[in-house]
C-alpha cells in the first residue's frame, strides 16, 4: 500500500498559485527527493502534506492521502495526531527552528508527551536516548542546555531527534543541511540515512542540490514553477534527463568533474558580453610581480576576559594579473575576514597587503591617498545581491556612485559609462531607471558586478558571489565573470565554500581552515590530488558523486 | 552575567549622579532667590545674607553640590522652605501612596493589556483582534485626565459607586484602601494597558509566525501549548520591558491622576512644591522620581536574565 | 546563511517585483481602510486647525457675560458657551490649532535633536556611550518637571510646552535612529560604499539616513499624538499655554469647576483631543504597516 499519495495538488497563496497539479507517490521505506529552485513550490508541497501552510496558503485542488487517509480535508484535531506521530519534520534552518527559551531535552520530550508515548517521568530520559540516537555528543548534558549553546550541526541533530522521536512512517526533511558546512552536512546526512533505514522510515527530501538528491534518494521528483516536470529513479533522471528543464538544471550544476576552465572565451558566454566594450582596450598590466600579494596577514580579536582569538593566522597568497585565485573554506575559516582586510575595510593585526607592490593595509603608508588609489584599483562583489545594493538608489545611481566618489567625468559622461557597463553585464539599458527591488537576484548581482567594474579596477574581490543564487542563475553569473576576465584582464580573488564552483572558475586555490592556510596551489593540483587531509575531507564531502561522471 | 549586571549597575549609578547634577544646576538656574523667598521680600539685605549663609548658598556651586549630594546619601534631603518640615518626612508620607497607585494601575494594565494582546494575536484577522485593537486605539487617543473627570462625575457623584476623592491606607483598612484606589488605578492603568496590548500583539504575532512555532506544530503540539509555551514565553521579554518602562514613568506620571482624585501622593507634592517654589522639595522629589525610574529599569534588566537564557549565558542583550 | 538568502531569491529573468519601496508603501497605505479613515480624520483636523480664523464664529477670547452656560445648538453658539459666555466652537477650533502647533514643534524638535544624535551614536562607537547616557538621563527625567523649569525661566506658553514635550521625545528618537544606524552600518551596501572610499558624510547622508527615514517617520507619528495629549496635560495643570490663550487642556481645566452644572464645555474639548489623537494613531499605524518591511508582504513565504 502506498504511504503517501499526492494527486493533482494545487496550492495558492491568496491569488498566487504556488503548486499546480503536483503528483507524488511514496511507498513505505522509500526515499524520494523533490528537487527544484527557489519558488518551485517544493517547500510548499512539503508544508501542504503536514497541513502547515503558512499565512494565506490554501489547497485549491487535488488530494493528499496518507495511508489512504485524506489529509486535505482532515480536521485540525486529526492533523495534530498525525503530525509528529505519522509524519515527522526536519526543517531547514537549525538556527531558527528551536524555541530559544526552552531546554533542548524538553523540546524533544514534548513530542513524546504530545502523543502519549511517554509519561512525565520517563519522557526526559527518553529524550536523552533520542538525542544520543541522533548522534548528539554528551546527550545527557546537552539535553539540559538551551539552543544558543549548541552549534548549528548539533542543533540540526536535535531537530532530527524531534522529527524521529515518535518513529513516524514518513520523515519530511526540508533542505535539512543547506544551512550547514559541507563536512557537517555529510555527517548529518549519513546519520539521517542510517537512522531512517534502521527504523524503516520513508524519507521525503526537499532540496535544491542535485548532487545531494542523487546521493541520497531512490527516486527524484523535479519541480519547476509549481509543477512536477519529471519523475523517475535518481540516476536516470539526473544521468539522462528527458525534460528540457531538468537538462538545463543538470548542465548548469557546477561539478567537481567538470573540465578546468578554458582560457579562450567560453562557448556559453553571456550574450551581451561578447561585444567589445570600451574598457577592454586596456591590456593587462605588464608589471613583473603579482597583482595582489598578501603577506603573513594576521587578524586578532580580543575576547571578553582578555583572551585573544586569531580569526586569520599568518595567511599568505597571491593573485596574478588577469587570473583567479579562489579562497576556499567553511564558515569560521577566516575567508571573509581576509577579504575585508584585502579591501582595506579591516586593519590587519600583522602582515601586509600589497596591490601591484603598493601597500593597501597593514602598513603606515596605507592611508589617505595611498588607500584611495588602492581602492580605486580594487572593488568588491558581495554574496547577497539583496543586501549589497542600496534599495533607495536607482540602478544608474548605484553604478555611477564610485564614479561620483572619485569625481570621474561629468554627469553625461557618467551616464554614458553606466550604459556601457550595463551592456557589458548583459542587462538591458532600461534597467538604469529601476530600483534594485524591481530586479531578480541574478539581475541584481549583474548590477553589483557592473558597479565593481565602473572604476576599471585591476582586482575584483568576490565574496561568495553566487552562493545566494539558484543553480541556473549561478551558472550564468559564473560565465559572465569568466568572460569579463577574458576581455578586461581583471584578476579575481574569489571566495567560496563550494569546491565545484571554484573548479569552474579558478586558476589557483587556497584552502583555509580555522584561520590558517592548509593547502594552496594550482586548482588542478589541489583539487585533483590534494595533499592535506582536510582538503581531501572537503572534497569527499561534496555531494553529487553520482553526477560527476556524466557525459 | 555578573559582569553584565555590574556594568549595568555602574551605568545606573552614573545616570543617577548625572541626574542629580542636572537637578541641582537646574534649580540654581531658576529665577528667584530662595533666601529672599524664605526671608520675605521686605527683609533687609543683612537678614537675607544671614539666611543665605545658613542655607550654605554663599559657597561656590561645586561645594554646595557636594554637600547636597553627601547629605542626600545619608538620607538628609533638606527642609521645606515653605513649611519647615524635613523633606525626607514629606517623601516618606507621599511616596507609598503613589507606589500603591502605580502598582495597582500596572496590575490592571498587565492583566487587561496582555490578555487583549494575546487574543488579538491568536485570533488574527477575526473579530477579537478588531475589538481589542479598536479598544486600545480609543484608550490611546482619549486624554486620561478627561476620562478621569467624567468618571468622577458619573461613577462617583451621580451613581455613587466609588468615592470621588480621598485616600485610605490599605495597610490600615485593606478593603477600604483598595476601594478608594480602584477608580484612580483603572483610569491610570487604561493608557498603559493600551500600550501593552499593542506591544504584546506585535510581539506575539511575530513569535507565532516564527520557524520554531511551525516546528512545534509539526510535532503535533496543540494550539494552547503553542500559544502559551512558545508564543507568550518568547513575547514575555517585550512585556517585561514595556512594563518596566511604564512603571518607571508612573511614579512621576501619576501627577494628573493624583490631582483629579486629590490623592496625597508624590505627584501632588511635586505640583504643590513647584507652585510655591519650594526648591528643596522640588529638588528631592525630582531626584526620587529619577532614582525610582533608574532602579526599576535595573530590576527589569535583572529580570531579563531570568526570562531569556540567551542573556544569562552571553551576558549580552540582543 | 547562504541558503536563507537563496530561499528568497527569485530566478533570473523573473517578473519584475513590485515597484519602488515608497511607491509600494503608498499603495499599501491607500488599500488599508483604517489608514484611509485616519487620513481623512487627519485632513479634517488639520483643516480645522489651519482654517480656525475663518471657521470660527467669533474670537475665542471674546466674553459674553450675558450668555454664560448656553446649551449646544443655541443660535450664535453652535456648541454653546462656557462660564464666561465664550463661544465653545471658536475655542475648540483655536485650541485644536494650538494643539497641532505644539505637536508639530515637538516633532520638529525631536527630529532635529534626535536624528543627528542617533546617527552619531550608531555610527561612532566612542560617541555611543556618551549619547546613550544622555538619552537615559532624559528618559529618567520627568518631562513635567522640565516643563515647570522652563515655565519658571521663560514664563509659560505654547513654546515652552512644545520644547518640554519635544525634549521628552528626543530619547526615543535617538534610540530608534541609533538602532537603525547600527543595523544599516553592517549592511553590505554600506561596506560597498566604504570600499569605494566614500567618506562618513556620504555614507551617513546618502545611504544610512535615507534608509532610516521610514523608521523616523513612524516614530514621528508616535510623537505627534503624545505631544497633543501632553500639551493638554500641561495646560490642564497650568504649566503649558496660559489663559486667556485658548487651549483644549485649559478648557477642560475650566470646565472641571462647573461640570455638575453643565457638562458640555468639558465634553467638546475632550472629544477634539480624542479625534486629533485617533487620526494620528490610525494613520500612524497604517503608515507603519506600510513602511515596515517586516509587516508588509506577509504570506509571501514559500
Amino acid at each position: 500500500m502506498t504511504l503517501l499519495e499526492v494527486a493533482n495538488l494545487s496550492v495558492s497563496f491568496g491569488a498566487t498559485p504556488a503548486v499546480r497539479g503536483a503528483e507524488l507517490t511514496l511507498m513505505p521505506g522509500e526515499r524520494v527527493a523533490v528537487v527544484g529552485e527557489s519558488g518551485s513550490g517544493k517547500s510548499t508541497l512539503a508544508h501542504a502534506v503536514m497541513g502547515l501552510l503558512p499565512g494565506s496558503g490554501r489547497v485549491t485542488g487535488g488530494t493528499i492521502r496518507l495511508r489512504g487517509e485524506d489529509v486535505v480535508r482532515a480536521p485540525e484535531k486529526r492533523l495534530r495526531q498525525l503530525r509528529g506521530r505519522a509524519v515527522g519534520l526536519v526543517p531547514q534552518d537549525p538556527m531558527t527552528n528551536l524555541n530559544p527559551v526552552t531546554r533542548v531535552g524538553r523540546q524533544v520530550a514534548e513530542t513524546l508527551l504530545a502523543h502519549g508515548l511517554a509519561g512525565r517521568r520517563e519522557a526526559p530520559g527518553r529524550a536523552v536516548e533520542l538525542l544520543a540516537q541522533a548522534g548528539l555528543p554528551e546527550p545527557g548534558r546537552r539535553a539540559r542546555q538551551y539552543p544558543h549553546e549548541l552549534s548549528g550541526g548539533q542543533r540540526q541533530r536535535v531537530l532530527i531527534a524531534i522529527g524521529l522521536a515518535c518513529r513516524p512512517d514518513l520523515l519530511i526533511a526540508d533542505e535539512p543541511t543547506s544551512a550547514l558546512d559541507v563536512t557537517v552536512q555529510q555527517q548529518i546526512l549519513d546519520h539521517l540515512d542510517g537512522l531512517t533505514r534502521e527504523l524503516g522510515t520513508a524519507l521525503l527530501l526537499i532540496t535544491h542540490d542535485l548532487g545531494l538528491a542523487a546521493d541520497r534518494a531512490d527516486r527524484v521528483v523535479v519541480m519547476s514553477r509549481g509543477a512536477v516536470v519529471e519523475t523517475g529513479p535518481a540516476r536516470q533522471v539526473l544521468g539522462s534527463p528527458r525534460h528540457e528543464y531538468t537538462r538545463r538544471l543538470v548542465a548548469a550544476a557546477p561539478s567537481l568533474g567538470a573540465t578546468v576552465r578554458e582560457r579562450t572565451p567560453g562557448p556559453g558566454a553571456a550574450p551581451g558580453a561578447a561585444r567589445p566594450p570600451a574598457a577592454a582596450a586596456r591590456p593587462p598590466a605588464a608589471a613583473a610581480g603579482p597583482l595582489l600579494a598578501v603577506e603573513h596577514v594576521t587578524k586578532e580579536y580580543r575576547l571578553r576576559g582578555g583572551a585573544r582569538f586569531r580569526a586569520v593566522d599568518d595567511v599568505s597568497f597571491t593573485v596574478g594579473h588577469g587570473r583567479t585565485t579562489a579562497f576556499v573554506g567553511e564558515s569560521g575559516s577566516g575567508k571573509t575576514t581576509t577579504a575585508r582586510m584585502v579591501l582595506g575595510l579591516l586593519e590587519p593585526t600583522g602582515g601586509t597587503v600589497r596591490l601591484d607592490g603598493a601597500p593597501v593595509s597593514g602598513a603606515a603608508t596605507a592611508r589617505g591617498p595611498a588607500r584611495r588609489a588602492a581602492r580605486r584599483a580594487m572593488q568588491p562583489v558581495f554574496q547577497d545581491p539583496y543586501a549589497s545594493l542600496d534599495p533607495m538608489f536607482t540602478v544608474e545611481r548605484l553604478i555611477a556612485e564610485p564614479l561620483t566618489v572619485f569625481g570621474v567625468g561629468d554627469r553625461d559622461e557618467r551616464r554614458a559609462r553606466v550604459a556601457r557597463l550595463l551592456d557589458q553585464v548583459a542587462l538591458p539599458a532600461d534597467v538604469a531607471r529601476r530600483y534594485p527591488n524591481e530586479l531578480s537576484g541574478g539581475q541584481r548581482q549583474r548590477v553589483a558586478i557592473a558597479r565593481a567594474l565602473a572604476l576599471e579596477p585591476r582586482l575584483v574581490v568576490c565574496d561568495e558571489p553566487v552562493s545566494a543564487l539558484d543553480v541556473l542563475v549561478q551558472d550564468q553569473i559564473l560565465r559572465l565573470l569568466r568572460s569579463l576576465q577574458d576581455e578586461l584582464g581583471i584578476g579575481y580573488l574569489f571566495i567560496s565554500h563550494d569546491l565545484a564552483v571554484v573548479r569552474a572558475l579558478a586558476h589557483d586555490v587556497v584552502v583555509m581552515r580555522a584561520g590558517r592556510v592548509v593547502e594552496r596551489g594550482p586548482v588542478d593540483a589541489v583539487l585533483g590530488a590534494p595533499s592535506d587531509p582536510y582538503t581531501r575531507q572537503l572534497l569527499a564531502a561534496v555531494p553529487g558523486a553520482g553526477l560527476t561522471h556524466r557525459p | 552575567m555578573a559582569r553584565h549586571l555590574l556594568h549595568r549597575l555602574w551605568q545606573s549609578a552614573l545616570t543617577l549622579v548625572l541626574a542629580s547634577i542636572v537637578v541641582f544646576a537646574g534649580i540654581r538656574a531658576l529665577p528667584g532667590d530662595p533666601a529672599t523667598a524664605m526671608a520675605g521680600e521686605e527683609a533687609d539685605p543683612a537678614t537675607i545674607q544671614a539666611v543665605r549663609a545658613r542655607l550654605g548658598l554663599d559657597q561656590p556651586l561645586p561645594v554646595q553640590y557636594l554637600k547636597f549630594a553627601g547629605r542626600a546619601l545619608t538620607g538628609d534631603l533638606g527642609v521645606s522652605t515653605r513649611t519647615g518640615t524635613p523633606v525626607g518626612e514629606l517623601i516618606r508620607a507621599t511616596l507609598p501612596v503613589t507606589v500603591q497607585l502605580a502598582v495597582y494601575a500596572m496590575a490592571v494594565a498587565v492583566l487587561a493589556g496582555t490578555t487583549a494582546g494575546v487574543l488579538a494575536a491568536v485570533f488574527r484577522g477575526r473579530w477579537p483582534e478588531w475589538a481589542a485593537n479598536a479598544l486600545s486605539l480609543t484608550a490611546l487617543s482619549v486624554p486620561t485626565f478627561w476620562l478621569g473627570i467624567l468618571a468622577v462625575l458619573y461613577l462617583s457623584v451621580h451613581l455613587g459607586w466609588f468615592p470621588a476623592s480621598g485616600y485610605v491606607s490599605p495597610f490600615d483598612h485593606p478593603v477600604r484602601g483598595l476601594y478608594y484606589l480602584t477608580l484612580p488605578a483603572l483610569i491610570l492603568g487604561l493608557t498603559h494597558s493600551a500600550v501593552l496590548q499593542r506591544q504584546t500583539r506585535a510581539s506575539m504575532t511575530g513569535t507565532l509566525s516564527a520557524d520554531f512555532v511551525r516546528t512545534a506544530r509539526a510535532k503535533g503540539l496543540g494550539g494552547t501549548a503553542v500559544v502559551f509555551r512558545y508564543g507568550l514565553r518568547n513575547s514575555l521579554i517585550v512585556v517585561v520591558t514595556v512594563v518596566g518602562l511604564q512603571l518607571g514613568g508612573l511614579i512621576g506620571g501619576a501627577v494628573v491622576t493624583e490631582r483629579i482624585f486629590t490623592l496625597p501622593g508624590i505627584g501632588k507634592l511635586t505640583l504643590d512644591s513647584v507652585f510655591t517654589r519650594d526648591y528643596p522639595v522640588v529638588q528631592a522629589v525630582v531626584l526620587v522620581i529619577t532614582a525610582s525610574y533608574i532602579v526599576i529599569n535595573l530590576l527589569v534588566d535583572v529580570l531579563y536574565t531570568v526570562i531569556d537564557p540567551r542573556i544569562r549565558v552571553s551576558g549580552r542583550s540582543r | 546563511m547562504t541558503t536563507a538568502a537563496a530561499a528568497t531569491a527569485a530566478p533570473d529573468g523573473a517578473l519584475p517585483g513590485p515597484g519602488r519601496t515608497h511607491g509600494r508603501a503608498l499603495r499599501t497605505l491607500v488599500r488599508n481602510p483604517m489608514g484611509v479613515a485616519g487620513g481623512i480624520l487627519l485632513l479634517i483636523v488639520v483643516l480645522a486647525g489651519v482654517l480656525a480664523p475663518l471657521l470660527a464664529p467669533g474670537p475665542p477670547t471674546e466674553v459674553h457675560f450675558s450668555t454664560p452656560f448656553q446649551q449646544p445648538a443655541t443660535v450664535g453658539f453652535p456648541l454653546g458657551t462656557d462660564d464666561l459666555g465664550r463661544d465653545i466652537l471658536s475655542r475648540v477650533l483655536y485650541g485644536t490649532r494650538a494643539s497641532l502647533e505644539v505637536g508639530v514643534l515637538s516633532v520638529l524638535l525631536a527630529v532635529v535633536a534626535g536624528v543627528p544624535l542617533g546617527l552619531l551614536a550608531g555610527y561612532w562607537r566612542w560617541l555611543d556611550a556618551l549619547v546613550s547616557r544622555l538619552a537615559d538621563l532624559m528618559l529618567a527625567f520627568p518631562f513635567l518637571i522640565l516643563a515647570v523649569g522652563l515655565a519658571a525661566i521663560n514664563g509659560g506658553g505654547l513654546g515652552n510646552a512644545a520644547i518640554a514635550l519635544g525634549i521628552a521625545n528626543v530619547p526615543a528618537m535617538i534610540r530608534v535612529v541609533r538602532a537603525e544606524t547600527l543595523r544599516l552600518a553592517e549592511a553590505d551596501f554600506v561596506l560597498a560604499a566604504h570600499a569605494m572610499d566614500a567618506g562618513p558624510l556620504r555614507v551617513l547622508g546618502r545611504h544610512i539616513l535615507p534608509n532610516a527615514l521610514s523608521a523616523i517617520i513612524v516614530q514621528a507619528t508616535l510623537v505627534m499624538p503624545a505631544a497633543v495629549l501632553g500639551e493638554a496635560v500641561l495646560s490642564f495643570l497650568g504649566l503649558g499655554i496660559q489663559p486667556p490663550d485658548p487651549s483644549l487642556g485649559i478648557m477642560l481645566s475650566d470646565a472641571q469647576n462647573y461640570l455638575l452644572r453643565t457638562p458640555w464645555p468639558g465634553v467638546f474639548p475632550g472629544l477634539a483631543i480624542a479625534l486629533i489623537c485617533l487620526g494620528f494613531n490610525l494613520f500612524g499605524d497604517a503608515l507603519r504597516d506600510a513602511l515596515d518591511p517586516r509587516t508588509s508582504g506577509s504570506g509571501e513565504r514559500s
